[in-house]
C-alpha cells in the first residue's frame, strides 16, 4: 500500500523512507521488506535511533521533512493509505484465545487514514503553503515531551538493545525494564522487549507479547500488550490526529 | 549513542546525535553549550562530555559498554526542526544517509515486525 503511494507521488518530488525498528535487525525485518519489494529506501534500526532523534514512541508513525531538510510535521501516528478493500479484520478461527482477544482490542484502535492522506497529498502539492506543514517552532512544540527521566530511559533502552545483540538477554531485560519505567508513554520500547520473550512458539511468537499460557510466572515485565492496552484503553493507543 | 570505550570520537558523537562541535561549543539548532578545553580534542571522555552537556549516561554492569542518551533541556524530543542526518543500513548492510534526499519531500516512516 505504501509502495503504491510512493509510486504515485514520486514524480512530484517525493520520497518514502521506511525504517524497521528491531533489535533483531535484518533477520527480524527481512520477510516483510522482501514481501513489500520496495523501490524506496528501506532501512533497519536495531537501536531505535528513531526514538532518540525524533521522539518516535509508537508504530506505525511518520515524520514529514521538506526539500531543505526541515521537519514540517514531527512524529505522529501514520495510518496506512485508505483502500477499497477491507482493512484489518479481527482474527477468527483456530487461534489461541490471547490472540483473538488482542485482535478484538486492535479493532478499537483509532486512526484517521482519510484525513492523514488528504493532508499528505496537499503538502506534496503545495509545500510550505500547505496548512498541514508547520513552522520550526510549531514542530518543536508538537514533538513529544521529553523529561530528564525520559532521556535517561532512552539511554537504558539503547544499552538494552546492544546487550540483547551480544546475547546477554538477562542484562538486556534489566535495562528494558528501566526504559519502560522511565519512558512509560513509549509503546515501541515495550513491544520490542515483549517481542523477544517466548510467550508462544512458532510464527506467532513475536506477536504474542505476553506471558505464555503454560508458564505465566516467568514473564519478566510488569505489563504485556493485552493488559496494557486494556488498562490504557485501545481508543487511546494512538493520539488523535490533529491538522 | 553506544560506545565500548570511555573515550569517544567527537565525529562519532556528531554523526549519532545530530550535535555539532563549533568554536562556540556543542550546538544543535539555536542551542550551543560551551565546552571546556578538555573537551576540545578529537577524542573526549564520555562521562565529562555527558556531564557538561547534561546528557544521561548508562554503563552496563561488568562490561566496557556505555550508552549516552538524548538531550532533554528543551523538554521536547526535538531541539531543532532541522532533521539530523539519520544514517542506517538497508537489508544488505549498505548505509543510507537521510541528507542524500535533500531537494525532495520525504516521508520518514517507522514500522516494526512485532
Amino acid at each position: 500500500m505504501w509502495q503504491a503511494l510512493r509510486t504515485d507521488l514520486k514524480p512530484k518530488g517525493f520520497e518514502l523512507v521506511t525504517v524497521g525498528l528491531d533489535v533483531l535487525g535484518a533477520a527480524g525485518c527481512r520477510e516483510y521488506i522482501e514481501a513489500a519489494n520496495p523501490d524506496h529506501p528501506s532501512l533497519i534500526d536495531e537501536h531505535h535511533a528513531m526514538a532518540n532523534l525524533f521522539g518516535v514512541i509508537n508504530i506505525p508513525s511518520s515524520l514529514w521533512i521538506d526539500e531543505q531538510g526541515m521537519i514540517v510535521r514531527p512524529a505522529e501516528a501514520a495510518p496506512a493509505p485508505p483502500t477499497d478493500t477491507p482493512g484489518f479484520q479481527p482474527p477468527t478461527g483456530d487461534l489461541p484465545q490471547r490472540l483473538l482477544e488482542m485482535g478484538a482490542e486492535a479493532m478499537k484502535i483509532q486512526a484517521s487514514p482519510a484525513e492523514y492522506h488528504a493532508a499528505l497529498k496537499d503538502w506534496v502539492e503545495k509545500g510550505a503553503a500547505s496548512a498541514f506543514a508547520h513552522t520550526p517552532e510549531e514542530v518543536i512544540e508538537r514533538s513529544r515531551p521529553r523529561t530528564a527521566d525520559s532521556a535517561l530511559g532512552h539511554a537504558h533502552f539503547e544499552l538494552a538493545t546492544e546487550l540483547e545483540k551480544q546475547g546477554d538477554h538477562q542484562a538486556a531485560i534489566t535495562h528494558f525494564r528501566e526504559a519502560h519505567r522511565l519512558v512509560p508513554d513509549s509503546w515501541t520500547f515495550r513491544r520490542q522487549a515483549w517481542s523477544l520473550e517466548g510467550g508462544a512458539e512458532g510464527p506467532l511468537k513475536r506477536f504474542w507479547q505476553g506471558p505464555s499460557d503454560d508458564n505465566p510466572e516467568v514473564w519478566p515485565y510488569e505489563g504485556d500488550w493485552l493488559t496494557d492496552v486494556r488498562k490504557e484503553g485501545a481508543e487511546n493507543y494512538s493520539e488523535p490526529w490533529k491538522p | 549513542m553506544l560506545s565500548t570505550s570511555k573515550h569517544i570520537k567527537r565525529s562519532d558523537f556528531e554523526e549519532a546525535t545530530g550535535w555539532q562541535f563549533k568554536p562556540e561549543g556543542a550546538c544543535k539548532g539555536d542551542v550551543c553549550i560551551p565546552l571546556p578545553d578538555s573537551l576540545n580534542g578529537d577524542t573526549v571522555d564520555i562521562q565529562e562530555l555527558a556531564d557538561t552537556m547534561g546528557l544521561p549516561l548508562v554503563k552496563a554492569d561488568g562490561k566496557d559498554l556505555w550508552a549516552i542518551g538524548p538531550e532533554s533541556q528543551g523538554a521536547r524530543a526535538l531541539t531543532t526542526a532541522e532533521a539530523p542526518n539519520l544514517t542506517l543500513p538497508d537489508l544488505d548492510g549498505n548505509m543510507f544517509q537521510l541528507n542524500s534526499l535533500r531537494g525532495e519531500k520525504v516521508l520518514l516512516y517507522a514500522w516494526a515486525p512485532y
